[in-house]
């Protein structure tokens, strides 16, 4: 065997261990939820717009057992003060706030945007959004990456909204990301999990990487797969606000993803093609007779 | 001078971002400011001085997703 031979084999052999590393995902998420240091109980990560009251938003904060909503910033009327009465209803809830950069359509408005955000809500979090596509709202992932590079060098804890592409992924924990938030679908579409296969990949891809399927959820039965899937957690918000009774969906989404996760952790059959009977065949009245 | 506030032309005659945000009905609020798209922090407001046809952005905590 030459020296070549040899140097490819070891290649090949730290690629295999690379692969086997990480695919060790379901041990590695056995553990307790946790964004940036801060440990977490809940596994939904709420939004706050389109309820129909600010009562109907509180109660369904508090049924869906979140305890991380997301929030924005929009211009503010020195006379009707709007935003005013939002923040004073928001202290109510005793939740984390993740604010959101949401409508940015570059690099250079998200970061203006959660530097005002930061001032704003006293937090170095963020829900990083470049959008750019107006009709599927997608993210621009260049202007993702650029922004979230310069947030994470300013200090912000990001958590970028971003599609299921590896490779963005990869330049996003490069940046500094510590979480990353895959789409399931266009936001607020309620299509669920559209490519269920690349975001199996995804998981199996950053087994050590706290990931949160974030928009596209409609129903709390495709929470519960992203979760079967391994994701950590779930962030949505017209699945809940614009559902016709949004508090009782808000108490669904967590009954769905805590039964979503112990059945992950429970370690699911592999599925078959064909039939194979449940219930003993030996011993079957008038079997082989 | 002729400035733009949250995308509103609005005459003023003040000189610098805090003393506008006392003008337009701010003072006191939970806000916070941009010029020309660069942050103004709180301490900076002062210290930024307007000039004609400027941008400034004065938002607020609102609901979001």
């Amino acid at each position: 065997m030459n020296m070549k031979t040899t140097e490819a084999n070891n290649q090949a052999a730290q690629a295999k261990n690379k692969a086997k590393n990480k695919t060790k995902t379901k041990e590695g998420s056995g553990k307790a939820l946790e964004f940036y240091g801060q440990k977490l109980e809940s596994r939904l990560l709420l939004g706050t717009a389109q309820y129909p009251s600010p009562q109907v938003l509180l109660e369904a904060i508090e049924q869906s057992k979140t305890q991380i909503i997301t929030v924005s910033v929009r211009r503010e009327s020195g006379s009707s003060q709007d935003g005013q009465q939002f923040w004073q209803l928001l202290k109510q809830s005793n939740c984390k706030i993740l604010p959101n950069t949401a409508g940015c359509h570059s690099a250079k408005e998200a970061i203006t945007t959660a530097m005002m955000a930061r001032e704003l809500f006293d937090t170095p979090w963020i829900k990083l959004e470049v959008i750019g596509n107006d009709d599927t709202l997608q993210p621009d992932v260049f202007g993702l990456v650029e922004a979230a590079t310069e947030l994470c060098q300013q200090g912000f804890k990001v958590f970028p909204y971003t599609t299921d592409d590896l490779v963005v992924g990869e330049k996003l924990l490069a940046a500094g990301c510590e979480v990353l938030m895959p789409w399931g679908a266009p936001i607020g579409s309620g299509r669920g999990l559209q490519n269920p296969k690349a975001l199996e990949s995804y998981r199996h891809y950053f087994p050590d990487t706290s990931l949160v399927i974030d928009a596209g959820i409609g129903l709390p039965s495709q929470a519960a797969q992203a979760m079967e899937l391994g994701y950590d957690a779930v962030l949505l918000n017209t699945a809940v606000a614009r559902a016709g009774n949004p508090v009782a969906m808000a108490q669904a989404f967590d009954q769905a993803i805590n039964a979503g996760r112990s059945a992950y952790l429970s370690q699911p059959i592999e599925p078959r093609d064909m039939a194979r009977p449940s219930t003993p065949v030996a011993g079957t009245p008038f079997w082989l007779s | 001078m002729q400035i733009i506030l949250n995308g509103q032309t609005i005459e003023t005659q003040q000189a610098n971002l805090a003393d506008l945000l006392v003008e337009q009905g701010y003072e006191a609020l939970l806000v916070a400011t941009a010029f020309n798209q660069h942050f103004v922090a709180k301490d900076q407001r002062a210290d930024t001085v307007l000039i004609e046809g400027c941008k400034v952005e004065v938002v607020a905590p609102m609901q979001g997703g």
